[in-house]
């Protein structure tokens, strides 16, 4: 391309404090043509107020039926370095915990292939190498594959699972999301790389309450650690706290949302009763050094979290209060079979598990998957007198 | 090695840093230092640093370099990136943990995200690279972080504040649970190209698609036609069917949403809510976003109570009293009638003037 890329609208978001693509962009420009377009081509869309790629179009490497998504501009004329510019997701390591050279020899991959653009990371938790053309994604997966890098989910498969950093750095942990991450998506591989479902199926797991991969809005499965005993205290930490300025009553007793802590400051004992206790996680959080979950650990179970796409966004709701998380997580990988196979069976095409679940109801899906009903599935009982027996019952 | 399949990811043991590999599930207790730097004790005394910066999401290969070459100089070539598309560099030698901060600030980086701050906005493709989008992602993201970086590098928030954005309705950066979420919508009903719905489309799949019932066949074109008053823009058809376009530059922009939360913390995860229903595209930096977003995040800050997220403080003071304090007029967009609408009308006569 002779002349440089022009771009006056884009050039203004190089300036200010924040870190920019538009100059991480213009790096990529220097080395790639593809890239040099993509950036003219975003200029046209800050002109235009519109996008300019084309609808979907179906691409892919041997042996898989997704993890590359197909990307075409719709002015293949003006731009044509990215006529083709599809998108490969990359299965991030647990925790996105890397060293500088495995990284390395991803770009060295992507730098021989596309574009030298990538996400760091997608939505979902992929490494995003975002622009190749067609002829070069089966040679690019092979060159990844050498380097140790496997594909990652898009359709209607399981999408890349993905969790918070967990035992790796976290005191909070009450399960090692790391190893179960790891297991079950090795477990999965089919799954993930053969899109079969209704809709696509998402798994994100979670240390504790606080749910840093926000695991409760974003998947069909949530699994969530949590803790059956009490909380441990470390009285002179908790003295610690108040010697160096913690209000515990306003900061800690008064934001309990079950009323369970009390604080006397003349002892300047913090006192919990941890049957009231639901393990919320406020406590924990602002006494790090003084509170930590209890010993007897595990995971709360949740299906059903989504976008809004089709019919209205749904939270994760709970279906086993607490499992055990131990390896080689037989009875998770049991549950989720299960439930996959019912949804598999009578879910619409683009009918997510939740979304099934509110059309089907919970008695039918905990039949289906041999749950017991109990109250920590429901926030509060039912206000309708419209329920049904099974005839069985009526006797 | 051609031919492989379904090996996996790298394995995360290989990528842990000494220190980890070491205290692996045998941390005691972490500490805020300052903004950006965390520091966890394990119970053998071994401690980790964390020096956490902010990421565009949307990197070059170089930069990918650059950040190794900044983790081999200070902490072993480690490094790590959080679910919100940070950097987080692992430092288990003191010592470099100041010169690896003086050496960022210096080169660029934005160093913080941690504690009670605006935390690395989650966004998605936008123009650059998705075929829905209402908006672009990453120029709105970079225009408000740009006006709010102050929330970033510094402590000057109640509680942490979490903006996400997504460039149309299929969410793919799920941003309906977020302090404040951005979010690209269209206001036209889909035009149809009747040549390309017959030659392209499942029509029976894509009057399934429609929330709203809005899509019904058209027997004598052999296509598709759209009741408009039904139509409430959510681009489902079109996911569908690449003969309905929506976008649009006039019909086209940026709705607010505020109140979202994820953690069980005190309070359960709620969704956000409506607060502005449409803001014009207007790029390269969308003013009247960043304005908005300011106004919300100042006006929470100067009201809200310690610990206290948006959603929790807008519950205790109630909506009244947020579109009062915020100055942001109240429409009849921010009226659900969708689905279960009337589970968000009021049913107390208790009120604020």
């Amino acid at each position: 391309m002779a002349e440089d890329s022009k771009t006056p609208k884009l050039d203004q978001l190089e300036e200010g404090p924040w870190p920019s693509f538009v100059t991480e962009m213009k790096r990529a420009a220097e080395k790639k043509d593809s890239a040099k377009d993509l950036l003219r081509q975003l200029e046209r869309s800050y002109e235009d107020r519109i996008g300019h790629w084309k609808h979907g179009g179906i691409v892919g490497v041997k042996g898989y039926g997704g993890g590359v998504i197909g990307r075409y501009s719709d002015l293949p004329e003006e731009f044509p370095a990215v006529a083709e510019f599809h998108t490969l997701r990359v299965n991030m390591p647990a925790g996105w915990f890397y060293t500088a050279d495995k990284l390395r020899e991803l770009c060295d991959v992507w730098d021989k292939h596309g574009s030298g653009l990538t996400n760091m990371h997608g939505a979902t938790g992929d490494i995003i190498l975002l622009g190749a053309p067609t002829s070069a994604l089966q040679p690019c997966f092979d060159d990844l594959a050498e380097a140790g890098f496997d594909l990652g989910g898009s359709g209607s498969d399981m999408r890349t699972p993905s969790c918070c950093v967990g035992p790796g750095r976290c005191e909070f942990a009450c399960i090692d999301t790391l190893d179960v991450l790891h297991d079950i998506t090795l477990e999965f591989q089919d799954e993930l790389h053969r899109p079969m479902f209704p809709y696509k199926s998402k798994i994100k797991i979670s240390g504790c309450a606080n749910d840093c991969v926000a695991s409760v809005a974003r998947s069909d499965f949530s699994i969530i650690g949590t803790w059956r005993d009490e909380i441990r205290v470390d009285e002179a930490e908790v003295a610690r706290y108040a010697d160096e300025g913690m209000d515990i009553q306003s900061e800690v007793v008064d934001l309990c949302p079950t009323g369970s802590a009390s604080w006397d400051p003349g002892t300047r004992k913090l006192t919990i009763d941890n049957a009231e206790c639901n393990r919320c996680m406020h406590c924990i959080n602002v006494m790090p050094r003084a509170l930590r979950p209890g010993k007897e650990k595990g995971a709360t179970i949740l299906v059903g979290g989504k976008a809004p796409i089709v019919r209205g966004a749904l939270l994760s709701w709970v279906i086993v209060p607490f499992m055990k998380m131990e390896p080689p997580y037989t009875e998770f990988k049991d549950l989720i079979r299960r439930i996959w196979e019912w949804w598999d069976e009578n879910g619409k095409m683009r009918e997510r598990l939740g979304e099934l679940i509110n059309r089907l109801g919970m008695r039918a899906f905990l039949k289906a998957v041999d749950l017991p009903p109990v109250p920590q599935m429901i926030r509060i009982p039912r206000a309708n007198p419209y329920y049904f027996w099974d005839p069985e019952e009526v006797k | 090695m051609a031919g492989r399949t379904d090996f996996g990811p790298p394995n995360y043991k290989e990528m842990l840093p000494p220190v980890i590999a070491k205290n692996y599930g045998q941390w005691k207790y972490h500490e805020r230092v300052k903004p950006g730097l965390l520091k966890h004790v394990a119970e053998s005394g071994d401690e980790l640093y964390t020096v956490r910066v902010g990421s565009g999401r949307l990197v070059s290969t170089d930069w990918i370099r650059d950040v190794c070459n900044i983790a081999e100089q200070f902490c072993g070539g480690h490094l790590r990136f959080t679910s919100r598309h940070n950097l987080e560099f692992l430092v288990s030698d003191k010592d470099q943990v100041e010169p690896l901060i003086a050496y960022l600030k210096e080169h660029g980086f934005a160093v913080g995200g941690t504690g009670p701050s605006i935390s690395n906005p989650v966004h998605t493709q936008g123009w650059i690279h998705c075929h829905t989008p209402a908006t672009d992602a990453s120029g709105i993201v970079k225009a408000v972080m740009d006006d709010l970086f102050e929330y970033f590098t510094d402590w000057k928030l109640p509680a942490y504040c979490r903006i996400s954005l997504a460039c149309c309705l299929n969410m793919c950066g799920a941003v309906h649970c977020s302090d404040i979420a951005i979010l690209g919508i269209h206001r036209k009903p889909p035009h149809i190209n009747h040549d390309i719905v017959r030659a392209k489309c499942e029509i029976p799949n894509v009057i399934a698609a429609c929330p709203t019932g809005a899509i019904r066949p058209d027997p004598k074109e052999k296509s598709l036609t759209v009741n408009e008053e039904k139509c409430m823009y959510c681009g489902n058809c079109y996911t569908m069917c690449p003969g309905m376009p929506l976008a649009d530059p006039v019909g086209d922009g940026v709705s607010i949403w505020v109140g979202g939360k994820i953690s069980s913390a005190r309070t359960p995860p709620k969704f956000s809510r409506l607060v502005i229903p449409f803001l014009p595209n207007t790029p390269p930096r969308w003013p009247e976003v960043t304005d908005a977003v300011r106004n919300i995040v100042e006006t929470w800050a100067k009201y809200a109570r310690k610990h206290e997220r948006m959603g929790e403080w807008i519950e205790r003071i109630g909506w009244e009293r947020f579109f009062a304090l915020s100055g942001i007029p109240f429409t009849v967009q921010l009226i659900d009638d969708f689905t279960l609408a009337s589970e968000t009308f009021r049913s107390t006569p208790t009120f604020k003037w």
